[in-house]
């Protein structure tokens, strides 16, 4: 691609009210976060606590405040296009501007929500679970979280310099080529993907060894809490798939800026091949933000019934069933390719066949529920709400596993109900659980009731509203993407539903904004560790658990380490490793995984204009942090003993 | 109050399926109004499987209404709390087995459907091969037995089975006729085949299923089934009245625009081919197998 085909009219994206919009309140933002920071003399405390942080827990409290604001934005995104599809023949919003909304839409919720979402869980909770101080790879994991964080920044910036991507989430070549998208908007797609997967693979990575290596003495594989094992599936996926992202992303970047022909047929190259790469990626990618999400209704469900998870043995094996069967269900996203008989009827069983395990899992938490005591707090109703809506959302992809059947539904508003009920009614529900679960361990309070109802209430109704007319949608014949459709095909009144719907969701998710908000000025302290009565390790220590995490690390005897425990203290049986408190071997902060992922960021800004002066810029700057963090042999530290006494006496312990 | 509120909320959807109700009919789901064996086909394994899928989710949804009334925790509820039960083998077998026979079940018919669903629906009838190009952002049809081309609309004679061969000359579309069958990709530089039928008469809605940019929504095309002298007849008259496509008319409908139905008595010979093989057909050589199959 020659460079003059890009030049600054491109820049800054003219022409459009909700644009000039977004441009003043960026601004506006900006200006007032900077503005409070420079009033309060928070610049340092921004810079020693949060940004140089290594800690799990605040990183993790990072990546849920991004995965909040990501779904505010991916949520207006859908709104808009709700408003646009509300009546026949609209005219809201043009094409072009709606091309942009579905793929920013569709990018944000999985890559820069979905993602964010579940490791903010994965880091809040793991390390406390299995008893440990941090994770394996603390300063990994600080860069893991920068790169996601940079990379989010760059994919929304195009909004208003450049002009957003607009070739669907998948970005399917030709489409995406250089040939009929000149725009640096796919660009930005590539790029942003790019830079945050590389942090995605380094946290596959830093919890696959931080869960195998790193649990307590006594904590065998089979004493694990549930969604430690749901994390340990989750990152043997995102080891072995989002590498074939990056080799996908990679040639279509190499195709657009250096006139490549990996995907485009004439030079010989072959579109199909993306398309099954970005798959044998986005499938198993599907199941990296479910399973996370089943592993905390494991959690909840078990808690709020009072009662041990029910056929431990079995929700292991579905969890490894689904991991490994997931890699082999990629080619039933385009069953419509033609690509023969034998081929479609091998896929459509291994899709099929993931419905097993997936229903058993179902069966045993109703059977964790049955001769338990049923609590139904908040985190409790996410998880029962969760379990009609995902049955549905399960059962329809069973109906869209059948092969000659999907010729009908795919590209339908049939697929698209089902996928946001297993995204929506899975992962959403199953990270919004977690939330209210883990909130006081994250900031030792508890989050208030009233609010948090009234949004799972309109979340969750607004969800069938919303989607439940989408499924009609796909019988009439209604394909997805189109921003505009014609009156007589009686598609008109389903769809205005689905728009109520939606912004039913929309008011859900105020409610539950408004609800935190509320608590952070209200809500009650908890000041026992253990609000819950949990059963797992995290509630054996203080809330907000000390940044060492554990004062003494615990030796567990049994599943349901804390439980068994809190039952021997009461039974007057003191638990073993009662001994001395040493001292704590910690990794020390360091601005440098900011900085290298800011420098990511600048690289990536100038490969998406052309501007190689820049792009060498940036990597020279990564190359130097590489460097000097292979130099730094100043990157831990001891916390003595009566710091440790004195910060458990904090907390009314010894 | 707060129940209250929740008892309010819990009526919304069931006003949103009455409303739902009154303002559609059964023809309008077009996937359950097939027109044709292929789409009849379809319907009867998307019935199949919503039953199979029943058997399991309205029993999930009971026993979940059922378990959080029983169990959920009261002062003075008499039911058993036994926080250790936590295994049952005989419960387990159950529920690993009724999904095992399930898909079982739905996995044998999907299996021969699949297979069936590649050769022609109705072995007695003659078949007839209509070239279909997506471009940017209208339907190309070529007759190549009548020698005649229409754009945006195709008339096919019922009781006969249609082999539509498909490509495009624009990014990959899907074409996609609900009533008559499901959908297939149109690839550049590839030639696909998709056997549907129609076996009454009747204005088909089509339209195209994949993505293709700015024009995209308005991909829309009719497939008119008629009888087969019909079908002839009109052949024969677009064949006298309609103007001739041109090589040079072909590289102006390639150019990306919307534009209403179109006719042509005539078309370059050979047009479709040669697009398939420019387009990178030329390294395919699955393309040259269904050419050559009925070209």
């Amino acid at each position: 691609m020659p460079d003059d085909t890009l030049n600054v009219s491109h820049f800054l994206v003219t022409g459009d009210p909700l644009i000039y919009g977004a441009d003043v309140s960026i601004v506006v933002v900006s200006i007032a976060i900077v503005a409070v920071l420079t009033y309060y003399r928070k610049w340092g405390w921004l810079w020693r606590e949060w940004l140089t942080t290594v800690d799990h827990k605040k990183i993790g409290i990072m990546y849920m405040i991004a995965a909040l604001l990501m779904l505010f934005r991916g949520g207006v995104d859908a709104l808009l296009m709700r408003m646009q599809l509300a009546f026949p023949n609209t005219r809201f919003l043009e094409a072009e501007h709606y091309n942009q909304i579905f793929t920013t839409h569709g990018t944000i919720m999985i890559l820069f929500m979905a993602m964010p979402f579940i490791f903010a869980m994965m880091n809040i909770a793991v390390p406390l679970m299995i008893g440990a101080r941090d994770v394996a790879f603390p300063y990994l994991n600080a860069i893991s979280f920068w790169m996601f964080f940079f990379g989010a920044m760059l994919f929304n910036l195009s909004f208003v310099i450049g002009g957003s991507p607009d070739a669907g989430w998948t970005s399917y070549p030709p489409l995406a080529e250089s040939d009929f998208n000149l725009g640096p908007g796919e660009n930005y797609y590539l790029l942003a993907l790019q830079i945050s997967g590389i942090g995605s693979i380094a946290t596959g990575i830093n919890f696959f060894v931080t869960i195998l290596k790193m649990r307590a003495p006594g904590m065998t594989l089979m004493r694990m809490p549930l969604f430690c094992w749901a994390i340990l599936a989750t990152s043997i996926l995102i080891i072995f798939v989002f590498p074939v992202l990056t080799v996908a992303l990679a040639l279509l970047l190499i195709d657009r800026i250096a006139g490549a022909h990996f995907f485009t047929m004439l030079g010989g190259g072959n579109p199909m091949m993306y398309i099954n790469m970005f798959w044998i990626w986005g499938h198993p990618e599907v199941y990296i933000v479910i399973l996370p999400a089943f592993g905390i209704f494991s959690e909840v469900v078990a808690t709020f019934s009072g009662k041990r998870i029910f056929g431990y043995a079995s929700m292991v094996a579905s969890l490894m069933a689904i991991a490994v069967i997931s890699y082999f269900t990629w080619v039933h996203h385009f069953f419509t390719m033609g690509a023969g008989p034998g081929v479609n009827s091998f896929f459509a069983l291994s899709t099929m066949i993931i419905a097993i395990p997936t229903g058993v899992k179902i069966f045993n938490w109703l059977a964790t529920m049955y001769n338990g005591r049923v609590r139904v707090t908040v985190p409790m109703k996410w998880a029962l709400g969760f379990i009609p809506n995902f049955a549905v959302g399960g059962a329809t992809g069973v109906m869209l596993s059948v092969a000659p059947a999907d010729y009908q539904y795919h590209n339908s508003y049939f697929l698209i109900a089902h996928f946001h009920q297993t995204l929506i009614g899975g992962v959403v529900f199953g990270m919004l659980a977690g939330m209210y679960y883990w909130w006081p361990k994250m900031f030792g309070f508890v989050l208030e009731e009233r609010y948090a109802n009234w949004g799972f209430w309109w979340f969750n109704i607004g969800f069938y509203v919303c989607f439940i007319p989408q499924y009609l949608l796909g019988f009439m014949g209604m394909t997805r993407r189109i921003y505009t459709y014609p009156t007589g095909m009686g598609w008109s009144t389903l769809n205005l539903i689905s728009t109520i719907g939606a912004f039913m969701m929309g008011l859900g998710f105020l409610f539950i904004a408004a609800g935190i908000v509320y608590s952070i000025f209200y809500g009650e302290r908890d000041t026992t560790g253990d609000p819950w009565n949990g059963r797992t390790l995290e509630w054996s220590v203080p809330s907000p658990a000390p940044h060492y995490n554990f004062a003494r690390i615990p030796v567990v005897t049994s599943r349901d380490a804390w439980w068994t425990m809190k039952k021997e203290r009461k039974q007057g049986v003191l638990p073993p490793g009662e001994d001395e408190i040493r001292p704590i071997h910690m990794p020390k902060n360091s601005g440098r995984p900011f900085i290298l992922s800011l420098s990511f960021f600048v690289a990536g800004f100038g490969l998406v204009f052309h501007w190689y002066i820049l792009t060498v810029i940036g990597f020279s700057a990564v190359a130097a942090c590489l460097l000097l963090r292979s130099f730094d042999y100043d990157t831990d530290y001891y916390i003595p003993v009566d710091e440790i006494k004195k910060t458990e006496a904090s907390y009314g312990r010894s | 109050m707060k129940y209250k509120a929740a008892r309010w909320l819990r009526m919304l959807p069931v006003g949103a399926a009455c409303l739902l109700l009154s303002g559609c009919t059964r023809e309008q789901f077009l996937v359950f109004n097939p027109a044709g064996p292929v789409g009849r086909i379809e319907m009867h394994l998307i019935i199949l499987s919503m039953v199979l899928i029943g058997i399991v989710v309205v029993p999930v949804m009971l026993i979940l209404w059922y378990i959080v009334h029983r169990f959920r925790d009261r002062p003075n509820n008499r039911a058993p709390y036994r926080p250790e039960w936590s295994e049952n083998r005989t419960l387990e077998i159950i529920w690993w087995g009724i999904p095992i026979i399930i898909i079982g079940i739905l996995a044998v018919n999907t299996v021969h459907d699949t297979f069936r669903l590649t050769r022609p629906p109705e072995p007695t009838g003659k078949p007839l091969t209509i070239h279909v190009t997506s471009l940017d952002w209208k339907w190309l049809f070529e007759y190549p037995d009548q020698k005649i081309a229409t754009v945006n609309y195709c008339y096919i004679p019922t009781g006969r089975p249609i082999q539509f061969v498909l490509t495009a000359d624009a990014p990959m579309n899907s074409f996609w006729v609900p009533q008559l069958g499901g959908q297939e990709y149109t690839m550049p530089g590839m030639a696909m085949r998709l056997w549907l039928e129609a076996d009454k008469p009747g204005t088909y809605f089509g339209s195209g299923a994949n993505f293709t940019g700015r024009g995209y929504a308005h991909m829309k095309f009719d497939v008119i089934a008629t009888s087969d002298p019909e079908f002839s007849q009109w052949a024969a008259k677009v064949r006298q009245t309609a103007p001739a496509l041109t090589r040079s008319g072909y590289t102006q409908l390639v150019k990306q625009s919307v534009v209403g139905r179109m006719s042509f008595s005539s078309f370059p010979p050979g047009l479709f081919q040669e697009t398939i093989m420019r387009e990178g057909g030329m390294y395919m050589k699955h393309d040259i197998s269904v050419l050559d199959n009925k070209a």
